[in-house]
């Protein structure tokens, strides 16, 4: 073990108990880490530390350390708000003013309330809107195993982050894969939850029927005790389910003997990258030597999860980045100082504000959106996708009715290189045909490293459960990588 | 297949509020005239008979007591955000008549 910045939760909350090492250590580790290789990779935009080792030292003297995330540094991607910490959303839209929110997201109040330390933001697309942190008005992320790939996205700044031991865990959104993929390419163990089974209070919404917050960790276990502490009902958000949540650390039993795990084969194709294939069926071969049950099953609808996606993502963000106007917070053309014509008409104002503070990527889903949701076209693509996801969802209930739970690859290929995807969106768009169907659906969904390739990239196990199901897809996760080498690698950074 | 011009984008952007330089106008359209051909394929499937679903878990509308919660946030931390000037707890914008 080199520095404490490589321990796992469960190994760094087992040394704070016992008083081995103090939450100040662990955070310094952090910050140290951060300072020597944040430079090759670019995940960290916002850096807390001085409120952070303060922190640190308080939970230090309360000496509680009574939950395992007492004393825990992590990084939040830059969507999340935290009272009097800069929030950007890695847009030129807040980053001019540095927009300070006066309130926490439900998610980091409740992180707060157990102690874990907050040491600053991570980078992500542009309001999350990409798939590779490339529309980051901060540059790109880099891939800790290759910096020359991308490290993906949109939470491609948590991965990162988490894979190169700047942090012990990171937060992130997932709305179109941007938990599962990121964490994929970058070796790393990310959920995106039941939607509604965290909240999305204080976290800036890209598609409020689709978003999800969930962590990205260095295991499995790391990863069930993270999402205990930020799942559950809240009156901040109607959409929250009051489902109850278990215990999920008591889910990882080891035992998968007699499961049913069905492998969809709309995911499989015959032209399909073959490391990506070998990997999904050693990883069949591996559940099965455990005592799981692999069945093959088919969902014929998946293949249009990602064009519904893509009508029914930009239709909401058209309608999210409404409140982005220059008047509450955000870019002002209007300041003294500023460079340019200034307008003393409030439509032009809005045009000048919007068109100055966004991105193309945000620029080009408005205008998809708000094309998709005009008269005349709106029956025939909102509507009609509304009703591909009706399809989509019942597709899982009845492969439900015979397994518990699935596996898929989470990206067709590992990392693809930077810039690869210049100027062709919808190839782009495509890098998520594997995340898209979850979404559609509402159901957990969870990616383990499972591979290498040839390159050295890394690779991802897609585990599906039913909604509500994070139990059973923890399981199987945690199972799987007891039985496996795959998340002890690191990058050489 | 559906296809956009630039007079489109000008008029899309102009529903958006957003201004689009001339130059940019034809990436535009050629860009989003690819991600209109891409989402056509949903045009193959047959939805007859089949209800939209706008949300996946299927949580009705939930309500709360109509009482103002503000917590612990004063109107004057949500006014500071603004950079427009503020006067009397209002943001002053431009005019709205021009």
């Amino acid at each position: 073990m080199g520095s404490l910045s490589e321990l796992t939760i469960a190994q760094a909350s087992t040394k704070l108990k016992a008083k081995e090492i103090t939450s100040a250590e662990l955070t310094q580790a952090c910050i140290d880490r951060i300072e020597k290789v944040d430079g090759t990779i670019n995940a960290v935009v916002y850096k807390n530390f001085d409120r952070a080792l303060e922190e640190a030292k308080k939970i230090d003297d309360a000496g509680a350390f009574d939950n395992a995330l007492s004393g825990i540094p992590y990084l939040t991607k830059d969507v999340y708000c935290e009272e009097g910490v800069p929030t950007t959303a890695c847009s030129n839209m807040l980053r001019e003013k540095n927009y300070t929110p006066p309130f926490d997201s439900t998610t980091t109040a409740r992180l707060k309330a157990v102690g874990a330390i907050s040491i600053g933001k991570v980078n992500t697309d542009e309001f999350t809107q990409g798939a590779s942190t490339e529309t980051s008005c901060y540059g790109v992320t880099k891939n800790p195993w290759d910096t020359e790939k991308v490290a993906g996205g949109s939470s491609g700044g948590s991965a990162a982050a988490v894979a190169a031991d700047e942090c012990l865990f990171a937060l992130g959104t997932d709305t179109g894969g941007s938990i599962r993929q990121p964490a994929a390419y970058c070796g790393v163990t990310g959920i995106r939850p039941t939607y509604g089974r965290t909240s999305r209070y204080g976290v800036m919404s890209m598609a409020s029927s689709l978003d999800v917050i969930g962590p990205l960790c260095k295991t499995v276990e790391d990863t069930a005790l993270v999402l205990e502490a930020i799942s559950g009902i809240d009156s901040m958000d109607a959409t929250t389910g009051d489902t109850a949540v278990p215990n999920y650390s008591t889910a990882l039993t080891g035992d998968v003997k007699g499961l049913k795990i069905g492998l969809p084969k709309e995911y499989f194709s015959d032209d399909m990258n073959e490391e990506v294939r070998q990997s999904i069926m050693d990883s069949c071969e591996v559940l099965k030597s455990l005592g799981a049950e692999i069945v093959d099953v088919s969902m014929p609808y998946t293949q249009y999860a990602t064009p519904a996606y893509y009508v029914i993502c930009p239709s909401e963000v058209s309608s999210n980045m409404s409140r982005y106007d220059g008047i509450r917070y955000g870019h002002t053309p209007l300041r003294q100082g500023s460079a340019g014509q200034v307008t003393t008409n409030l439509v032009e104002y809005y045009h000048q504000a919007r068109s100055e503070g966004f991105g193309d990527e945000v620029k080009r889903r408005i205008m998809i959106g708000t094309y998709a949701l005009s008269a005349g076209y709106y029956d025939a693509y909102y509507r009609q996708a509304l009703k591909v996801r009706t399809l989509i969802q019942k597709d899982f209930e009845d492969v439900y009715k015979t397994v518990d739970a699935l596996i898929a690859p989470v990206t067709p290929t590992a990392a693809f290189s930077i810039g690869a995807h210049d100027g062709d969106p919808v190839a782009m768009y495509l890098e998520d045909i594997f995340l898209d169907p979850q979404v559609m659906a509402g159901i957990p969904a969870l990616s383990v490293p499972c591979g290498f390739t040839k390159e050295n990239l890394p690779l991802g196990l897609q585990v599906m459960g039913p909604q509500w199901g994070e139990e059973v897809v923890l399981r199987i996760a945690d199972a799987y990588e007891k039985s496996t080498e795959w998340n002890a690698q690191k990058p050489s950074l | 297949m559906t296809s956009l011009t630039s007079d489109d984008v000008r008029h899309i952007a102009k529903l958006c509020r957003l201004n689009i330089e001339e130059s940019q106008l034809d990436t535009f359209a050629t860009e989003m005239s690819a991600i209109l051909g891409f989402i056509d394929t949903l045009k193959e499937v047959d939805t007859k008979g089949v209800e939209p679903t706008p949300q996946p878990t299927g949580i009705t509308d939930r309500f709360r007591e109509d009482i103002i919660t503000t917590e612990g946030i004063e109107p004057k931390d949500l006014l500071d955000c603004s950079g427009l000037p503020i006067i009397d707890n209002q943001i002053q914008t431009p005019s709205a008549h021009g």
